[in-house]
C-alpha cells in the first residue's frame, strides 16, 4: 500500500496496551454476553503489542460491534477494539481512493468524502460499522447486485497476523479471500486502500412501488432490478393469506445536481449545498425498556400502515441519502427496544431457481407470526471470491425476532435445514444461533478457510466466540 | 458457547446418576449439547447413564469422572482435568441425599453426612467450578436447592437444613460472580418424584424431572436467577414463610 506506513515487525512485548477494561461484550442483538479484557490500541504498534500478549484464550478484532451475535466477543480472552486507530490517512480527490485506518467508520468516510464528491462503494444497513468490520463480514448494501460486496472495492489492506508481522494484503491471493469475510480470525486490518463512487449530491433519486404479494415482488424485481443501482424491499412477514409477502419496493439512484429542481423546498435546500452531509438525529430510547414490547399486535399495526404510508407508486422522489441508506441510524441505540432479553437476527441467502425455498420459509414466518418489523427481501448479484462470504447470486431475506419469543431456536433450526437443503446459507455476521454441524454444507470452503488458519495462525491466537461455538 | 437463547454446547453434571441432571441432560442435547460429562463415584449406575444417553440420544460424547462429594480434597484436581479439556457451558449441581430423618436424629454421624454432601461437598466443589467458569468468560452454574431450604420443616430438618446453606451458598456466589460473565441459577423444585422420594407420599404440586429440566431450560434462555418448579410454589412458599411458628409446627407437613 503506497500511503499507509507499515508498522515495523515487533518481536516481543509482553504488555497490552493501557489502559484496558475487563468487561461484558455482546453483539448488537445483546444475547449471549461474555466478559472479555476489552484493550484499545491507538497504533499499530499498540495493536501488535495487543496481539502479542493476547494469553492462551487468544483475541480478536472488534469495531463498533453492529455484528447481531458473538462475532466480536471472546469470552475470557481478549477482545481489541479498533476504534482508537481512527485516522483517514490520505484522500486521492482526482482518483477516488481513500487509505484508512480500520477503526474509521463508514459515517465518518461519508463526512469527509461527501463534501469531496465521493460516496463509500458499499454500505450496509448502518454507516456505523468500520472498515475493518466492513472487511471482516464483506458486508453487502443495496447495491450488491450491481457492485458485489465491500471487498470487491478494496484494493489493498494492511493484516496483523498471528506472529505480529504486518502483511499488505492484495486482491486475487488467498489471504485476501480467506479475509473478506473471515470475521476476523485470520488477523486484524489495520488499514485498507478502498476505490469510491463518485457523487453529484448527497441526495438520492427514489422510486418507490408497492408490491401485493411475495410472487409479485419477485416478479417487480426480476424484471426491472438491473436498471437501479440500489435495490431493496421492505417485507410484511405477519401479513397472511393473499397478502403473504406483500412489500414496498424503494430502489434508486444517486440524484445529479441537475436532478434537484429549482422550485421546491427540497430542491432549493439541496441546490443551496448539494454535497452537505446532514443526518438527522432522534433521541435514544432508554436503557431498561421492558421485554414484550414488540408483539404480534404493535408489530402487525406498524407493518400495516408502514405499507398503507408508501405510496403505490412514486418515481423521482428526493430523499437524503442517510435516510434512503440508513433510517434506523437516525435512533441511536435502537436496539434497545427489544428489552434485556435481546433479539436475533436471521438473514439467508437461496440461489435463483429456488424461489419456491424461499417461498415456503417466507410462508412459514408468516404463519409462525415473528413480530418482525425490519424484515428485508433483496436480489443478490454475482457472489463474491470471499471464501466465507455470504452473498451467492440469488434472493436474500433478513429478519429480527425478539429472542424471548418461545419456540424459536427450532423454528430457526428448521429454516436453516430448508436453506441448507437448496444450497443457500445464513450470515455469519448476524448469526447468534446457527448449529454447527450446518455450516459446512452452508460454506463449502469452510475446509480450506480452516486450513489456512491452522497455518496462518498455529497457537490459535484469534478467536471468538462465534468461531468457538462453530469450530470456525 | 451457550447459543443466543442460552443453550450450551458442553455440559457437566455433578451427581452424574441424578434423574433430573439426567433429565435436563437429555434435554439439552436435543437442542445444542453435543459433549456431556457426567462426575459421580464410580458406580455400574454411572456407567449404564453414560450409556444411555450415547445410545438413547445424539450427543457425540459422553464421559464421566470419578466425583465423590465427601471428598472435598480432591475436587480441584478431579474437575480440573474436565475444564481441561474444553470450556464447560453449564454445570449443573445436582447432586445430593436426602437421608432418612428418623434415624438420622439419632444417629449424628449419618446426619452429618447429610450435611457434607449437601452442603460442604457443594460449596468446595460449587467453588472449583466457579473458579474455572470465570476464567473462561462465560457459563452458567445451575445449582439444584429445594423448597425445603425455604423454611425447615420438623419432618426434614435436616435435609432442609442443609439444602438451605446450599441455597444461600449459591446465591451469594452469584452476586459474587455477577459481571463476570456467570451465570449462577438457583432453582428449587418441590417434591419430585424421583428413586430419591421413592415410597414418600407425594406432596402437593409434586412434579417430574422432565418438569425440573424444562424450567431449567427456560431460565437459561431468560439468564433466571431462581426458578421455581412449578411456578405456583413460589407464591406458596413466599405465603408459608409468614406463617407464626406455632401455627407453623402445627401443621402436617
Amino acid at each position: 500500500m503506497p500511503d499507509a506506513p507499515a508498522a515495523p515487525p515487533i518481536t516481543s512485548s509482553p504488555e497490552p496496551p493501557e489502559p484496558y477494561e475487563v468487561r461484558q461484550v455482546t453483539g448488537w442483538g445483546r444475547t449471549a454476553p461474555t466478559v472479555s479484557r476489552v484493550l484499545r490500541p491507538r497504533s499499530y504498534q499498540e495493536a501488535a503489542a495487543a496481539v502479542l500478549g493476547c494469553g492462551e484464550r487468544g483475541g480478536i478484532a472488534r469495531g463498533l460491534g453492529r455484528a447481531y451475535g458473538d462475532a466480536a466477543q471472546n469470552a475470557g480472552g481478549d477482545v481489541i477494539d479498533m476504534t482508537g486507530l481512527g485516522r483517514i490517512r490520505s484522500i486521492d480527490a482526482e482518483a477516488g481512493v481513500v487509505v484508512c485506518d480500520a477503526g474509521v467508520s463508514l459515517h465518518r468516510l461519508m463526512e469527509v468524502l461527501l463534501p469531496l464528491g465521493w460516496f463509500v462503494p458499499v454500505t450496509p444497513g448502518t454507516r456505523y460499522v468500520t472498515v475493518g468490520g466492513a472487511i471482516g463480514a464483506d458486508v453487502h448494501g443495496k447495491n450488491h447486485h450491481v457492485s458485489g460486496s465491500f471487498g470487491r472495492h478494496v484494493r489493498a489492506f494492511d493484516l496483523l497476523t498471528a506472529d505480529g508481522s504486518v502483511r499488505t494484503v492484495l486482491p486475487g491471493t488467498d489471504l485476501f479471500d480467506a479475509t473478506t469475510g473471515g470475521m476476523g480470525l485470520t488477523g486484524v486490518v489495520l488499514a485498507a486502500e478502498i476505490q469510491l463512487v463518485p457523487v453529484e449530491t448527497a441526495w438520492m433519486s427514489v422510486d418507490t412501488e408497492r408490491a401485493t404479494d411475495l410472487d409479485d415482488l419477485l416478479a417487480r424485481l426480476t424484471a426491472n432490478d438491473d436498471g437501479y443501482r440500489y435495490s431493496v424491499a421492505w417485507i410484511d412477514l405477519l401479513a397472511r393469506g393473499a397478502a403473504t409477502g406483500r412489500a414496498v419496493l424503494t430502489r434508486g439512484d444517486h440524484a445529479r445536481a441537475a436532478e434537484l429542481p429549482r422550485r421546491t423546498r427540497v430542491g432549493r435546500r439541496g441546490r443551496r449545498d448539494p454535497l452537505a452531509f446532514r443526518p438527522a438525529r432522534l433521541p435514544a430510547p432508554p436503557p431498561f425498556l421492558p421485554e414484550g414490547l414488540l408483539t404480534r399486535t404493535t408489530v402487525g399495526l406498524f407493518n400495516e400502515a408502514w405499507y398503507r404510508r408508501a405510496p403505490r407508486h412514486r418515481t423521482g422522489e428526493l430523499q437524503r441519502l442517510t435516510s434512503f441508506f440508513h433510517p434506523l441510524d437516525g435512533v441511536p441505540h435502537w436496539n434497545r427496544v427489544y428489552g434485556r432479553g435481546g433479539f436475533v437476527q436471521y438473514q439467508l441467502v437461496v440461489g435463483h431457481g429456488r424461489e419456491e425455498t424461499l417461498r415456503r420459509v417466507v410462508r412459514r414466518i408468516a404463519r409462525r407470526g415473528c413480530p418482525s418489523f425490519l424484515a428485508v427481501l433483496k436480489r443478490f448479484g454475482a457472489g463474491d471470491p470471499g471464501w466465507l462470504s455470504f452473498p451467492m447470486p440469488g434472493w436474500t431475506l433478513a429478519l429480527d425476532i425478539p429472542a424471548g419469543l418461545s419456540g424459536l431456536g427450532a423454528f430457526l433450526d428448521e429454516l436453516d435445514e430448508e436453506v441448507a437443503d437448496a444450497g443457500g446459507r445464513v450470515y455469519l455476521a448476524k448469526d447468534s444461533r446457527l448449529r454447527p454441524d450446518a455450516l459446512a454444507a452452508m460454506y463449502p470452503r469452510l475446509a480450506d478457510f480452516r486450513a489456512l488458519r491452522a497455518a496462518l495462525d498455529p497457537r490459535g491466537v484469534f478467536t471468538s466466540d462465534l468461531a468457538r461455538r462453530l469450530s470456525l | 458457547m451457550k447459543d443466543a437463547f442460552g443453550a450450551p454446547q458442553s455440559v457437566l453434571v455433578l451427581g452424574g446418576t441424578s434423574e433430573i441432571g439426567l433429565a435436563t441432560a437429555r434435554r439439552l442435547i436435543a437442542r445444542r449439547t453435543r459433549r456431556v460429562w457426567l462426575a459421580g463415584r464410580p458406580s455400574p449406575g454411572l456407567d449404564s447413564a453414560a450409556e444411555a444417553l450415547r445410545c438413547r440420544t445424539r450427543v457425540e460424547e459422553v464421559r464421566t469422572v470419578d466425583f465423590d462429594a465427601l471428598d472435598t480434597a480432591s475436587h480441584q484436581e478431579a474437575l480440573g482435568k474436565v475444564f481441561a479439556e474444553g470450556d464447560i457451558d453449564l454445570v449443573l449441581l445436582a447432586f445430593g441425599v436426602l437421608g432418612d430423618q428418623a434415624r438420622d436424629e439419632t444417629d449424628p454421624p449419618a446426619a452429618v453426612r447429610v450435611a457434607q454432601t449437601n452442603y460442604t461437598g457443594a460449596v468446595s466443589a460449587g467453588l472449583v467450578c466457579a473458579g474455572a467458569l470465570e476464567a473462561q468468560g462465560h457459563g452458567s452454574l445451575v445449582v439444584l436447592s429445594s423448597v425445603a431450604a425455604e423454611r425447615a420443616r420438623r419432618a426434614n430438618f435436616l435435609y432442609g437444613s442443609s439444602k438451605a446453606g446450599l441455597d444461600a451458598f449459591a446465591q451469594g456466589l452469584g452476586d459474587a460472580l455477577y459481571g463476570t460473565g456467570v451465570h449462577v441459577m438457583v432453582v428449587r423444585p418441590g417434591f419430585v418424584r424421583t428413586r430419591m422420594t421413592a415410597g414418600l407420599t407425594p406432596a402437593p404440586l409434586a412434579t417430574t424431572p422432565e418438569a425440573v429440566a424444562t424450567a431449567i431450560e427456560l431460565g437459561l434462555r431468560r439468564r433466571t436467577e431462581t426458578v421455581w418448579v412449578p411456578g405456583a410454589l413460589r407464591p406458596v412458599m413466599a405465603a408459608v414463610r409468614q406463617l407464626p411458628r406455632p401455627l407453623f409446627r402445627r401443621l402436617p407437613l
